[in-house]
């Protein structure tokens, strides 16, 4: 049944604090390794050891370089993507079949993998980019919120929390009822003033962002000056030492043709 | 949006179809019994083969072809349910429509209730295929108000234009067939010539900003992307070929209905030149529609570097 169930009391999602991700892509990869064996499985990949691979994951960590006003240099963040367990999410009122559904019980937005017919209209309907088609199985995939690890009695308590938030090795990622304002993610949201993402959508994403602290000090954003040297006897030692050893490296190359830039990327 | 030629295919063909079966339903519920059961069988072959055609075509694009049934089960919420739904609903009147029109069964009282429920049956189906694109806000340049009456006049336009052709083969050509035809892809040129317009004033609303959050503390660029190879989102989604040569294929689609007109004109004269007007007008149908799907620009770019969507 796609259409939606009335709004449920309980709201599970992620909180993703863009302050302390570093990119490392540990969600990324817990979450493939997680779901191509769990709900939905297997997550697959299309000529993975080709020239030209790809293939489905429920999460992707994107880089973006923000320019602050007044300030030089910008700064990079690294930006988690995944389903956001809209309240209303369109990608599942488009869906022909009912394949693609919203709980009632506790907001996962799920796709059923026997009843998906790959037609991606609900893709489209997404504004996030969080639906990847599976070319092998011809299905739809999606983030599960790890509905098979957070439910699940053969786990540890402390175990049932999506994958990504459990390899997170910055406590980046946090799991919990946006649904309830005492709960230490929603309190998380209202400290930090986390957001939506493309609110004027209105879709009503569950999960939250957590917008990067201002910077602290000077560090970061001023190019720090070398020490120079005193001049003294060590330094002319070093000086004379350089000048010999940058005539007889350039000797044995044989050209003049500086190489030294060639060694990036 | 990537332009599957499956989708273009399905949507064309079928909306072909469609306004012919549409025009046939009218012929036949003003003037009753066929004048020849050669002519009204073949017509309604050719009608019901195209949206046959297009309906499996866009089966072809599933992922699981074989599960396409359920697509007849939520009808309450989604477009693509409905359209599902009342194409294969058309079946119904247009075959018995077919069968008392053409004079196979001696049933003329009937022609005419079954003419109009077919020809509404048409205009139903084509206005919701039209819904799933026009239905989706993540993507400006369908969430137009004039895509629903593009896809109808394109609908109307092929149609007719393939109604003179057949009647023109069949010696059973008017002057009425063309006049319908004239005023329909003038109608439809008038529409596309507003949708265009429409979608190039527009605003792009939606900001990489908006889209990360990001705009609360600076203005943001895409630094590196989540993957190395391309993913789905950039292949579904990321389709740019046609935004080079936009103004160019939008400028064919007008020169073809222009010769389509000119066509349609001619047959006057010779009526089998009708026969070129049909196809002008299917050709301009599936460049229009090409660009329809690839000058679209998905919200979800933004993402992956767009800066406005």
């Amino acid at each position: 049944m796609t259409s939606l169930p009335p709004p449920s009391a309980k709201k599970l999602g992620l909180v993703i604090d863009l302050d302390t991700c570093v990119g490392c892509q540990a969600c990324a990869t817990s979450c493939k390794e997680w779901n191509t064996q769990g709900y939905s499985a297997p997550l697959s990949d299309e000529n993975p050891y080709d020239a030209d691979p790809t293939g489905a994951w429920l999460n992707r960590v994107h880089g973006y370089e923000v320019k602050e006003p007044g300030l030089e240099q910008s700064r990079i963040v690294h930006f988690p993507r995944s389903c956001l367990h809209c309240e209303e999410p369109a990608c599942v009122t488009v869906c022909p079949t009912g394949a693609s559904y919203k709980r009632a019980e506790d907001g996962i937005v799920l796709v059923n993998p026997e009843t998906c017919i790959g037609c991606k209209l609900c893709s489209w309907a997404c504004p996030y980019g969080a639906r990847e088609y599976d070319d092998s199985h011809g299905v739809m995939k999606k983030c599960t919120l790890c509905v098979d690890r957070i439910y699940n009695e053969h786990f540890e308590p402390k175990d049932r929390i999506p994958a990504c938030v459990k390899a997170c090795p910055t406590g980046a990622r946090h799991f919990g009822d946006l649904g309830d304002p005492g709960s230490a993610v929603s309190l998380l949201v209202k400290e930090r003033e986390g957001y939506d993402l493309l609110p004027e959508m209105g879709f009503k994403p569950v999960n939250k962002y957590l917008p990067p602290r201002a910077r602290r000090d000077a560090t970061t954003m001023k190019p720090v000056e070398l020490p120079k040297g005193d001049g003294g006897a060590f330094d002319r030692l070093f000086a004379w030492a350089d000048q010999v050893l940058s005539r007889k490296m350039t000797a044995m190359r044989g050209d003049d043709t500086d190489y030294s830039g060639k060694l990036e990327g | 949006m990537h332009p599957a030629y499956s989708v273009i295919l399905f949507t064309t063909a079928s909306g072909a179809g469609y306004g012919l079966l549409a025009l046939l339903g009218l012929a036949g519920a003003s003037h009753g019994v066929a004048s020849s059961m050669g002519f009204a069988l073949t017509a309604i072959l050719i009608a019901s083969a195209l949206i046959t055609i297009g309906l499996l075509s866009s089966m072809l694009h599933l992922g699981r072809p074989e599960r396409a049934w359920r697509a007849f089960s939520q009808w309450r919420s989604s477009w693509l349910s409905r359209e599902g739904v009342a194409s294969v609903i058309t079946y119904a009147p247009a075959l018995a429509f077919a069968a008392a029109w053409s004079g196979l069964i001696g049933a003329p009282q009937l022609i005419a209730p079954l003419g109009l429920i077919t020809a509404v049956m048409c205009v139903v189906t084509v206005y919701c295929t039209a819904k799933i694109y026009s239905s989706l806000p993540t993507i400006r340049a369908w969430a137009q108000p004039l895509t629903g009456p593009v896809y109808l006049a394109f609908s109307l336009a092929t149609g007719a234009a393939l109604m003179t052709a057949i009647a023109a083969v069949f010696n059973r050509f008017q002057s009425f067939q063309v006049i319908v035809t004239v005023a329909s892809i003038i109608l439809l040129g008038i529409l596309k010539f507003f949708y265009w317009r429409a979608i190039d004033r527009g605003e792009k609303t939606h900001t990489i900003e908006a889209a990360t959050g990001l705009g609360r503390i600076g203005s943001v660029r895409q630094w590196e992307l989540p993957h190395t190879a391309i993913n789905f989102i950039q292949k579904e989604m990321g389709y740019a070929v046609a935004r080079k040569h936009a103004a160019a294929l939008r400028s064919l689609v007008f020169l073809l209905l222009a010769l389509a007109l000119l066509a349609v004109l001619a047959s006057l004269a010779a009526p089998l030149v009708s026969l070129i007007a049909a196809v002008l007008t299917l050709i301009a149908a599936v460049v229009e529609r090409w660009l329809f799907f690839a000058e679209a620009q998905h919200v979800s770019t933004l993402y992956y570097g767009e800066q406005r969507a």
